[in-house]
């Protein structure tokens, strides 16, 4: 095939098929086993400084946030993370110094609340590199092509513009129609972690609502993560198993974490608690601000219960429970 | 009546994107006000619009104005909760008419930066980057771009970065890169009109005017030369039953339109 354009970002997370599945192979388990463990037990067992991670969800919404302030608890570093539309997941870890290298499809904003004061300044002064950029398509098409197992896969987007030019894909001559098509390369991150409504112990994983990438993501992952409101019986697994997103083969944990996305949502659970997310849009404006609600939510706090303590307990769950079910009215919210 | 309603800039701009979506067609909407103007649409001339977002809404009929493409609002009611791959891959297949993105800086081709002010690698200001623009203004048919904020410095010769493909550099250049045959920018709706897209050179071309909103301020707010047809409109102007979903069932405490 004619290599017509290569984009010129730092390819990263990328195996050739053989190794990619010497590995499966080597390290996944088919063992029905029970893999629950605590958040602390998961991250000092599967995260690495320097490993290619990804969040599971989309913004703000199914976040596995006990994951991620357990990473900046245990002053996890060098990591590089897919910006795959992520939020303030990415924007605590790079304030917290774990996250120093990121390909971007959607990185250092809040969406409609705002670009992030912290991720900006990081990235402006050099301390976060953006070594790649891309599109959600083609970061959600890395993982389909990795789970597929195959080296790249084909695709019509990021064609004619810098995106495409600064991103990791290779436009060749398709040999079917001989028009240029994109390459993107497969995507294999070390380690994901999603957060998901119920799984059993042993890592089969119902999601209610959207799943976003995380059929894909949690399928390519070398090491994942699960974080679940809820832990049943196999039992309820097995009864509807159309409903399983994530079969237990692919996961190496399984973390019950009521509440664990807090503060982002949890479709058909609870709502984003805006109090929290302003809080930081505003306190982070400065690194001492940043430093201080890290002090205050993450490294002041032992585990996910007393955060939720800090958060205002079971009176503002309540409120974001009933925020979701449209019990409550919209409220307007300053983040400045 | 219509000249005594009075309205704000970005409740002028939802309605205007409003008219633009047809009924029974499918649009892929981002946040902001695409979101607002395709539920006023579909509450008003378009009631079987149907609405697609890229982390897996098909078909909502939304009754809250969600906060991000992704949450729990953007598929009430929708006729299916699925996934970004399977939104993607309609998309890349034809099964999107309308894309519906918000941007910050604009050439004449309908090129869009949502990347860097500045240098790539050593960025003046550093904004999110594409998301899924990318792929709507590669996907989708016809691309609907909403700029506020219209003035030569959002209206320039040369994007910082160009995110996602507007004509690229003029005729042909899209099927010549590779993207879908027959789709690009439709309409730039902005604070001082509604543009379309010259057949012939592909460059930006007026529509109409807002009301009270003169040709040489159209003229004076962009670095290019933006293609004055003979016959110019004017702009929808929001009726009270439009404002009246705006502010009471659409976006109540001005979230979006309160900006």
């Amino acid at each position: 095939m004619e290599v017509l354009q290569e984009g010129k970002g730092e390819l990263v997370g990328w195996h050739a098929p053989d190794e990619a599945r010497e590995w499966v192979l080597k390290n996944k388990s088919r063992e029905l086993k029970d893999k629950t463990m605590s958040a602390k037990e998961a991250v000092s067992k599967f995260v690495h400084d320097g490993d290619f991670i990804a969040s599971g969800g989309f913004g703000h919404i199914r976040v596995s946030m006990a994951i991620i302030y357990e990473m900046i608890r245990q002053k996890k570093r060098n990591l590089i993370m897919a910006g795959k539309t992520a939020v303030h997941d990415i924007d605590l870890l790079v304030a917290s110094g774990c996250v120093n290298k990121v390909e971007v499809a959607y990185c250092f904003g809040h969406e409609l609340r705002g670009l992030s004061p912290v991720s900006r300044r990081m990235v402006e002064g050099g301390q976060c590199k953006v070594i790649a950029e891309t599109s959600n398509a083609a970061y959600q098409w890395r993982w389909l092509a990795a789970m597929m197992g195959l080296p790249f896969i084909p695709s019509r987007n990021l064609l004619g513009s810098d995106t495409g030019g600064y991103s990791s894909c290779k436009v060749v001559k398709d040999p079917f129609s001989g028009k240029p098509i994109n390459l993107i390369p497969a995507g294999y991150p070390d380690v994901a972690f999603i957060h998901v409504h119920r799984s059993d112990i042993y890592g089969n994983a119902q999601i209610d609502g959207i799943i976003v990438e995380d059929f894909e993501l949690s399928r390519c992952a070398r090491r994942l993560i699960i974080t679940t409101e809820e832990i049943v019986d196999s039992e309820v697994i097995r009864r509807e198993p159309w409903r399983t997103n994530i079969p237990f083969f692919v996961v190496d944990a399984v973390v019950e974490v009521p509440y664990g996305s807090h503060p982002c949502e949890m479709p058909g659970l609870y709502w984003f608690d805006e109090v929290n997310i302003a809080e930081w849009l505003r306190i982070s404006r400065t690194p001492e601000g940043a430093d201080e609600y890290l002090q205050k939510y993450v490294f002041g706090v032992d585990n996910f219960e007393d955060y939720l303590e800090v958060c205002g307990g079971v009176k503002r769950l309540s409120y974001l429970k009933r925020r979701e079910f449209y019990q409550e009215p919209v409220k307007a919210v300053s983040y400045k | 009546m219509a000249a005594e309603t009075k309205y704000n800039l970005r409740e002028l701009l939802a309605c205007n994107g409003a008219k633009v979506l047809e009924d029974k067609r499918s649009v892929f909407v981002g946040t902001g006000l695409p979101m607002i103007a395709s539920m006023l649409a579909q509450k008003t001339h378009a009631p079987n619009l149907l609405i697609v977002f890229e982390a897996g809404s098909l078909g909502p009929l939304m009754c809250e104005l969600p906060i991000s493409v992704a949450d729990s609002r953007t598929f009430y009611k929708a006729i299916a909760a699925s996934s970004m791959h399977d939104v993607m891959s309609l998309s890349q297949a034809g099964y999107v008419d309308y894309g519906f993105l918000g941007a910050a800086q604009m050439d004449m081709y309908g090129n869009i930066n949502t990347t860097v002010i500045g240098d790539h690698d050593r960025p003046k200001v550093r904004l999110p980057g594409s998301g899924g623009a990318n792929d709507v203004g590669s996907f989708s048919q016809r691309l609907i771009i909403i700029i506020a904020n219209q003035s030569q410095r959002t209206f320039v010769n040369k994007v910082d970065f160009l995110t996602t493909p507007g004509y690229l550099d003029g005729p042909g250049a899209r099927e010549k890169a590779g993207l879908a045959k027959g789709s690009g920018p439709y309409r730039v709706i902005t604070r001082l009109g509604v543009y379309g897209f010259d057949e012939g050179t592909k460059g930006l071309k007026l529509i109409s005017l807002h009301p009270g909103v003169s040709l040489e301020e159209v003229k004076e707010n962009s670095s290019f030369e933006i293609i004055i047809p003979g016959k110019i409109g004017t702009s929808y102007v929001p009726t009270e039953e439009d404002l009246r979903i705006l502010r009471q069932e659409i976006d109540p405490v001005g979230i979006v339109l309160g900006k």
